[in-house]
């Protein structure tokens, strides 16, 4: 066995453990703790694949940006040391029989498909093939949805801001 | 055994039905968050995976898993606006408590 295919089961561990451990624990802030693990762990598979500039983007706005969003919202509204309520077996044990029915019809279905793979040369996917495309407005170029996904983000910004401002008291 | 493409839609269709247990499972409007998310990363592994092994001679799969990860931050972002709001009106982030916003 090599070194990289130990290295490939071990982040696949990691990040199917931990994903589990944080839909299954019923202490809020340790969920939150796990899915940091899990999405490391995504990230790790990226590093893996060589395609560092993804593994970066994700350490970037997932493990820096939205776990610590949740962390944060998860002080201003929970108190410490609470426990989520416990479920009811049979609702459990339905969503655990859905989830596994689908796991395993998908499984199944990929396993029985025979993915072809391109003759094509490979490109690098240098962090220079990244930026010259994504602002490109050639045939293959992303500058269109790069906008959009700019201004969808200052919508969102400022859909935040409106929502969470707290309304001032009328003054009578 | 190499590890290839198959072991990677493995992981991928691994977190997104543990990610949809979770969604059918918790009560909690943070939780379920937690769980789309998770949801989210197994689709942007997928993107990942069939662009390294079937189509190296492009790049189209990166750019889609950095948009999906963009539009997931934004959603995260106005998704923990609205639990906030609600926890404020209502004292409590739980599903069955936001219940009259139905009608």
């Amino acid at each position: 066995m090599k070194g990289e295919t130990i290295i490939f089961y071990l982040l696949a561990a990691m990040t199917l453990v931990s994903a589990m451990l944080a839909v299954s624990t019923r202490q809020l802030f340790r969920s939150a703790v796990y899915l940091l693990f899990s999405l490391i762990g995504i990230a790790g598979i990226y590093f893996w694949l060589q395609y560092e500039f993804v593994a970066a983007v994700q350490i970037v706005v997932y493990a820096g940006g939205i776990a610590v969003l949740i962390i944060f919202s998860i002080f201003l509204t929970q108190k410490s040391g609470e426990e989520l309520p416990k479920q009811n077996a049979g609702r459990l044990m339905f969503s655990a029989l859905a989830a596994l029915a689908g796991f395993g019809f998908t499984i199944l279905q990929i396993f029985k498909y025979n993915f072809i793979k391109t003759n094509d040369p490979a490109v690098d996917a240098t962090v220079l093939a990244i930026g010259t495309r994504m602002l490109g407005v050639g045939k293959e170029g992303f500058a269109l949805p790069f906008e959009v996904v700019s201004m969808l983000l200052l919508a969102a910004m400022i859909g935040c801001i409106v929502i969470a401002m707290r309304s001032k008291p009328e003054t009578t | 055994m190499e590890p290839g493409l198959y072991h990677i839609l493995f992981v991928s269709s691994a977190l997104f039905f543990i990610g949809i247990f979770g969604f059918f499972t918790r009560r909690n409007l943070i939780t379920m968050l937690m769980s789309i998310e998770l949801v989210l990363n197994s689709v942007c592994l997928n993107f990942i995976a069939f662009n390294k092994y079937l189509w190296p001679n492009k790049l189209d799969g990166i750019f889609f898993t950095v948009f999906i990860i963009a539009i997931a931050a934004a959603a995260a972002a106005v998704a923990i606006a609205i639990i906030i709001n609600l926890y404020r009106s209502h004292n409590s982030i739980d599903v069955s408590t936001a219940e009259e916003m139905k009608f």
